[in-house]
Order: structure tokens, then C-alpha cells, then sequence
């Protein structure tokens, strides 16, 4: 597919590019090695080895900031970057300010890994940084939206490609959202408390919370699709009617979704009936995206038995929509009854986080780690179809476990004796869920075996000698 | 509470004008907007080489957006949801409703009680008014049998477990052997009496322990260490005679006011019998030491408003079969 390319390659500006796609990989692997540990820890708990730090309510916000925050914000720095680029056709805007970006990011990754183990934390879920640290998110965050937009602003082509208008989306979105929620009154350098309270303090908690989802970790992967996907099929997107309403559908619903994380508790009647209203006219705009980049693939199917990198995006797709079925579906108030606090909510997130997020950043990554690196092509394909399979395994395993046992919780939790006592204590349910913790441990193993063959892939790549790893020869007829 | 009329509005609007506005750039969309470039060409933009076509939205896809959008609309009108509208069911899920805009006090249970009746829907008072109906009269089947006879009826035995796991075990222990400050249920020391009647006072109407510090008598802390020696004296345990001698000079202050002249306790005021070698707070002579400097206070709420009479005596029963194989 190198003759797409356009003559001014040469000139894009890759360094914070390659940074970026390089620390993907690396704390892909630490981010997930941590949810493989707590995920063991819940079938050994003696694997914290009675260490303050090593205990599993302090790694578990690790491991979530780890895999959203490093591993996911990281892919799509790299790929917003490279994107922006070659799609309008210009180099980056104000390029220290990128850099600053890089470092800026990695400094605010290593004081989440220091923190949050020694138990620093806000206690808002997803946003457990302490405010120092929040400030410096928000520092380079309008650095980073200066860089997108300043790139935007000088592009040398007449219209914004469907990709920029999702991380344009993202970029905005989640400043707002991390400003709006992180505000806190500082007590000392390492405590604050949120300025909100009560149902309030609640609401504004899950307005980040799932838009943090609805924003980050999908409209930011969505921009990552509408440039991957097609590059690496060689046809043009679908349909541009389609970009337009699901763009638009999505990013006006998205963001009243928040209160279906707080159906049956303190927050009023007519927010939690609203927030399932949105999250349900929502599931069409959802699926538009996977549509469009499914259908892409017209006339370029046959490539998916020769291309694990294709198969890895359209993969990612197919988790993307069945997620994004079961979101909405979890949002009516009544299989919320059922499905709230139980593992099926872990094993929803996880076959979004694995199954659509990691999957297209690998995806992603695999076309990009060559282009960005002067070659043709990774230095083992195979290696790249046996990640796959891990992958996909590793996803499987691990959100059918987490069905399993999140619907078995749901109906032990609710069964009523003819008296009206409950059937099973709350330890009862939880030894009932041992045997799927282990599957849910095994699947981890799978995912993180397949990034460790990643990193070696990517290593033997970024370390080819020039010319040594050119495309292959159906990739160029294409 | 309302929310004012301002902030009802302007939810309302803004929910109102994004479900328009999906439908009808739903509506807009479902037509070539580019009567120029026909369905399935390319748009004529490309972007790094990728091109974008012209292609209709898919019709099954248009449909279940309109669906959706469809039963958002319904729901809205059916529930509440926009700003204070309360919605065509008058459904709510708290008993709030029922306070504001009836008059009528919500924490009057016989004006909740009569809401319900009437139909107007409050879900919580509705589901315990089902439940209550579905299991009453397995309670008030049991509520006819005394409890020394309930507690040898093995089902019965197995629904006041069930009871007690959910509402005792936090403090008496799964097992009801208790622990610090949570008497055990299973022997046959009883604070306040082990009959089945006193069993079934204690739960009905709960129970306040008080051991002032230092029985409230002007005893010396140096004297301490006596009382000690003699409780563990009357208890069997090991002790030093000499000091136990001038600790029963001092427990002859008034001790024996609330525990009885032999030590044996008074299940009437809850004092415990000091000569069983039972210890609610611990034997060590640190923790005993304790109890007689600072004092103890003990509390066991009461479970009458809270589960009914009807329960209570199946979970006595449940108890009362612990100790009485």
C-alpha cells in the first residue's frame, strides 16, 4: 500500500510519532501485567505478599490508569499524530509543544505508577491521580489540543477527514471532562477533596466516568479505525452520509449516558429514566462506526486470510459492536437490577478494553511500526497472526468467564426462599465464582503473552537493517 | 425535591433538542445529500490515499435508530424524565412523591400503606407489600407455635438461621459464637436470661449494657490489680492469693450491688456472673484491668419495627436452638 502514500512523507515530523508507538507497546505490558497479578491475586490473595503496595485496592487503579492512560492515551497520541499528518497533509504544529507532550505524558504515567501505590488517591474512579498530578494532566492535555488543532488549522487539504473530527472530539471532550471533575480543594500536597457532594458529587463522577469510555475509549479509537482500517484494506470508507450522522448521534448521546452507572441509588428518578433513554438511542449511532469500517471491506474480504494486521482491525471491530450492544442492553433499568455490581460489568468493560481498544491499537500499530521505521512490512508476519490468536483467545476466555459469572452472581444475589429470606450469603456467591476467576487469570495470560511476542516483533523491526523487510508482494498489488 | 423551574426547563430543552436533532439529521441523511455525485461513487475527496463513497445508510440500521428514538420518546412521556415532569404512570421510585405533592407526611407508614392501595406506584412500599404477602403466612403459621416447640421444628429452625445470617451474623458471627463484645449465643451464659421468652425480649426490644467505670464506686486504681486476682479467683483461673484477698475487700465496696454477693450477675440489669470463666471483653488480666477502669457499654438494637414480631420469634426459636439440643 506504499503507493498511496503521499510524495511529502518524507516530511512529516515521526519522532513523538515513534515515541509514542514505542511506549504503547511498553506500558501495554506493564498495564496488563498488573491485571493479570490482581486478577490472580482474587484466586491467591496471598500473592500481596501482606505488602501495603502490593495490595489489590491499590493495584487495581494502577492497572486501570496503567491500560487507559498509558497504554491507551499513548496509541492514540501516536496515532492522532500520524493521522493529522498525512491526512491534511502538513506537518505537525508547534513541534516542541509535541514534545512536550511526550514527556510531559511519560511524567504523569511515572507519578500515577509511584502514587498510586503508596495509596495516594482521590477515590474517584478512573480519575484517582491526586490534584498536582491532575494539574500537569491538564497542562498537557491543552498543549496536545493546541498541536491537533494548530495541525488542523494549517492543512493543506480542503476538508477535515472523518478521522480528525473524532480525535478533534476526544481531545476536547475529555479536557473538559478531567477539568470539571478533578476540581478538588487541596488540603495537603497529597490530599484533596472533590468541590462536589453527595448525588452531585456522584453524577459528575460518572459524567466523567463514562464519557471517559464514550470519549477516550471510543470516539479517540473510532478516529484510530476511519485512517487504519481503510489504509490497510486499500478501499475507500463505506459510506460519508454514515460518517456524518453516526459523528454526530454519537457525540450528542454520548455524553447524558453517565447516570446509568447510578440507576437505584440516591440520584433523582428523572436523571437515571434520562441517562437510559440516551444510553438506548445511542446503540445505532454505536454501531455506525463498526458498519463503516466492516463494510470497507467490500471487495477486499479475501485479504483476511492472507493479513493477521486486517484481521486484528476487523476483529476489533466485531468486539466493538458486540460491546456496544451490550452497553445499552446493561443501561435498561431492569437488566441493570441484574447485571449491576456483578463481574458481567467486568467482563462488559473488558471485551470493549481488550476486545475493541487493544485489538485496533495493535492493529493500528502493526501498519504503523514499519511506515514509521523506513519499512515494508514487520520483521514476522506470523509472529503478528500468532498474536492474534492469543489475543482473540486471551479476549474470549475472558469475557465469557466473566458472563458466566457475573449472571450467576446477578441470580444468587436476588434468590428469595418461599419466606422471603435471602437464598445465598454473599460468601456463597463468591466461592461459586472462583472456578471462572481462574479462567478470566488464563485469558489475562494470553493477551500479555501475545504483547510480549509484540514487543519482541516490534524490537527485531525497529532494529532491521534498511530494505531488509520490504512489503509483501499482495500488499503492493494492492 | 424540585428542581427550579429555570433548571427543569433547560434539561428539558436540551433533551428535547438532541433527540430531534438525531431524528431529523436521521431524516436528512436517508436522501443523497449530493444530487452532483451518484450513490456509490466516490465522494471525490481523498485523504493520504483514502477515498470516501456516496453510499446510502444502511435501511436496517436507519430503522432501529428510529426505534430507539421511538421508545425514548415514549418512555419520556411515560416516565419521569424531562426536568420535573413526573411522568403520565406517576411512577417514582422513592416515597418522596408522596410527601410533596399529596400533603401528606411520607414517614407516616399509613400514608404510604394507603398510597399503595390507591395504586399510585411506589415501587419500593409495593415490592415489600408483595413480598409480605407471599411469605406472611409462613410466618404467621409459625407465630402460633410456641418456641421451645418451633426450635425442634427443622424447617423453621432452617428459615430463623437464614434470618439471623442476614441480620445478626454482622455482630454474633456466622456461627453465633460471637466474639469481643458480641456475646456468644451458643452456651448457656446468658446476659439477660436464656428462657425462650427472655431470648425473645432481648430481640424484640434490644438491649443496653453499662458497667460505669469502676461500677461508679470510689475505688482506687491501685486497686486494680486485686480485683483482678480475685475475679480470676471466683472464675477458677490462676491468681495470687494474697492479692485476690484484698481484691474481695474491695469488690465488697458495692460490686455486689449489680453482680449479687456470690458474683453470679443479675440478668435483670444484664450483669454478667464474674465465676464462669466467661469473658464478653477478654480474660487477660490487661483486658479485665480494662473493663473495670474505663467501663463497658454494649448495645443490641432493637428488631421489632425493624423485621416484626412474626420474625423475631422464628429467629428466638432459631436461637433458642442453639443451646437447647
Amino acid at each position: 500500500m506504499m503507493n498511496h502514500s503521499q510524495p511529502h512523507g518524507a516530511d512529516y515530523n515521526y519522532t513523538v510519532v515513534r515515541q509514542f508507538a514505542l511506549t504503547t507497546v511498553l506500558w501495554g505490558i506493564v498495564g496488563m501485567s498488573v491485571g493479570v497479578l490482581i486478577a490472580a491475586q482474587l484466586i491467591w490473595p496471598q500473592l500481596n505478599f501482606d505488602t501495603p503496595w502490593l495490595t489489590y485496592s491499590r493495584l487495581r487503579p494502577l492497572h486501570t490508569n496503567a491500560v487507559i492512560f498509558a497504554f491507551g492515551t499513548s496509541a492514540l497520541f501516536a496515532t492522532s499524530y500520524y493521522v493529522v499528518q498525512r491526512t491534511c497533509q502538513t506537518r505537525l504544529f508547534a513541534p516542541a509543544l509535541a514534545q512536550f507532550t511526550f514527556w510531559g505524558w511519560q511524567a504523569i504515567i511515572l507519578a500515577a505508577a509511584i502514587t498510586l501505590p503508596m495509596g495516594i488517591t482521590s477515590g474517584k474512579e478512573y480519575a484517582e491521580l491526586e490534584w498536582p498530578i491532575d494539574i500537569a494532566i491538564a497542562v498537557v492535555w491543552v498543549s496536545y489540543a493546541i498541536v491537533f488543532f494548530g495541525t488542523i488549522i494549517k492543512r493543506k487539504t480542503s476538508h477535515i477527514y472523518v478521522a480528525n473530527w473524532f480525535f478533534g472530539a476526544f481531545i476536547i471532550t475529555v479536557a473538559v471532562l478531567h477539568i470539571v471533575n478533578s476540581m478538588a480543594v487541596p488540603v495537603s500536597l497529597w490530599k484533596s477533596y472533590s468541590i462536589y457532594a453527595g448525588a452531585v458529587d456522584a453524577m459528575v463522577q460518572w459524567w466523567y466516568g463514562h464519557n471517559a469510555v464514550g470519549f477516550l475509549l471510543t470516539a479517540g479509537f473510532l478516529g484510530m479505525m476511519y485512517y487504519f482500517v481503510p489504509k490497510q484494506a486499500g478501499r475507500p470508507v463505506y459510506s460519508y452520509r454514515l460518517s456524518i450522522v453516526h459523528f454526530w448521534a454519537l457525540i450528542a448521546l454520548y455524553i447524558w449516558a453517565g447516570p446509568h452507572h447510578l440507576h437505584y441509588t440516591a440520584l433523582p428518578d428523572w436523571t437515571q429514566s434520562l441517562g437510559m433513554v440516551m444510553s438506548l438511542i445511542l446503540f445505532a449511532p454505536s454501531w455506525g462506526g463498526m458498519i463503516n469500517g466492516i463494510m470497507t471491506l467490500s471487495g477486499a474480504w479475501h485479504k483476511l486470510r492472507t493479513d493477521p494486521v486486517l484481521r486484528f482491525l476487523v476483529v476489533s471491530l466485531s468486539f466493538y459492536g458486540m460491546s456496544t450492544f451490550e452497553g445499552p442492553m446493561m443501561a435498561i433499568k431492569t437488566v441493570n437490577a441484574l447485571s449491576h455490581y456483578t463481574d458481567w460489568t467486568v467482563g462488559h468493560v473488558h471485551s470493549g478494553a481488550l476486545g475493541w481498544v487493544a485489538m485496533v491499537s495493535i492493529g493500528s500499530l502493526y501498519h504503523l511500526i514499519p511506515n514509521l521505521f523506513g519499512h515494508g512490512r514487520m520483521y514476522s508476519t506470523s509472529l503478528v497472526n500468532v498474536h492474534f490468536w492469543l489475543a482473540t483467545i486471551g479476549t474470549v476466555l475472558y469475557i465469557v468467564a466473566m458472563w458466566i459469572s457475573g449472571v450467576m452472581q446477578g441470580l444468587m444475589w436476588r434468590a428469595v426462599n418461599s419466606d422471603g429470606t435471602l437464598t445465598y450469603s454473599f460468601v456463597e456467591s463468591l466461592e461459586a465464582s472462583y472456578p471462572f476467576y481462574f479462567v478470566r487469570f488464563l485469558g489475562g495470560c494470553f493477551f500479555v503473552t501475545g504483547m510480549l511476542i509484540m514487543a519482541y516483533n516490534v524490537y527485531r523491526t525497529v532494529k532491521a537493517p534498511k530494505d531488509s523487510l520490504p512489503a509483501l508482494a499482495e500488499a503492493k498489488a494492492a | 425535591m424540585l428542581m427550579s423551574s429555570f433548571w427543569s426547563m433547560w434539561i428539558s430543552i436540551l433533551t428535547i433538542l438532541v433527540i430531534v436533532g438525531c431524528f431529523v439529521l436521521l431524516r436528512i441523511c436517508s436522501k443523497n445529500t449530493t444530487p452532483e455525485i451518484k450513490e456509490g461513487e466516490s465522494m471525490g475527496h481523498s485523504f493520504d490515499g483514502i477515498e470516501e463513497l456516496n453510499n446510502p445508510l444502511p435501511k436496517w440500521w436507519s430503522y432501529m435508530f428510529y426505534i430507539t428514538i421511538v421508545f425514548g420518546v415514549v418512555y419520556l412521556i411515560a416516565y419521569p424524565g424531562l426536568g420535573n415532569y413526573k411522568g403520565l404512570l406517576g411512577w417514582s421510585s422513592s416515597n418522596q412523591s408522596i410527601g410533596t405533592d399529596q400533603g401528606i407526611k411520607a414517614d407516616s407508614k399509613a400514608a404510604i400503606e394507603a398510597a399503595a392501595t390507591e395504586g399510585r406506584w411506589v415501587q419500593y412500599d409495593q415490592e415489600v407489600k408483595a413480598e409480605n404477602e407471599k411469605s406472611g403466612p409462613i410466618f404467621q403459621e409459625y407465630a402460633k407455635t410456641p418456641i421451645e416447640e418451633l426450635a425442634k421444628n427443622p424447617e423453621a429452625v432452617k428459615v430463623g438461621g437464614r434470618l439471623f445470617l442476614q441480620n445478626c451474623a454482622q455482630c454474633h458471627g456466622s456461627d453465633a459464637r460471637g466474639g469481643e463484645g458480641f456475646p456468644n449465643l451458643t452456651d448457656t451464659d446468658w446476659l439477660y436470661g436464656g428462657s425462650a421468652d427472655e431470648i425473645k425480649a432481648s430481640i424484640m426490644n434490644g438491649r443496653r449494657g453499662m458497667m460505669p467505670p469502676k461500677g461508679g464506686l470510689p475505688v482506687d486504681d491501685s486497686e486494680i490489680p486485686g480485683l483482678v486476682a480475685y475475679l480470676h479467683k471466683l472464675g477458677g483461673a490462676e491468681h495470687d492469693a494474697a492479692l485476690a484477698a484484698q481484691g474481695q475487700g474491695s469488690f465488697m465496696k458495692g460490686c455486689f450491688a449489680c453482680h449479687g454477693m456470690d458474683a453470679k450477675g443479675n440478668k435483670l440489669m444484664g450483669a454478667p456472673n464474674l465465676t464462669d470463666n466467661v469473658w464478653l471483653y477478654g480474660s487477660s488480666d490487661g483486658k479485665i484491668a480494662e473493663s473495670i477502669k474505663n467501663g463497658r457499654a454494649g448495645v443490641m438494637p432493637a428488631w421489632k419495627d425493624m423485621l416484626g414480631e412474626e420474625k423475631v420469634h422464628v429467629i428466638a426459636a432459631y436461637v433458642y436452638s442453639l443451646s437447647n439440643k
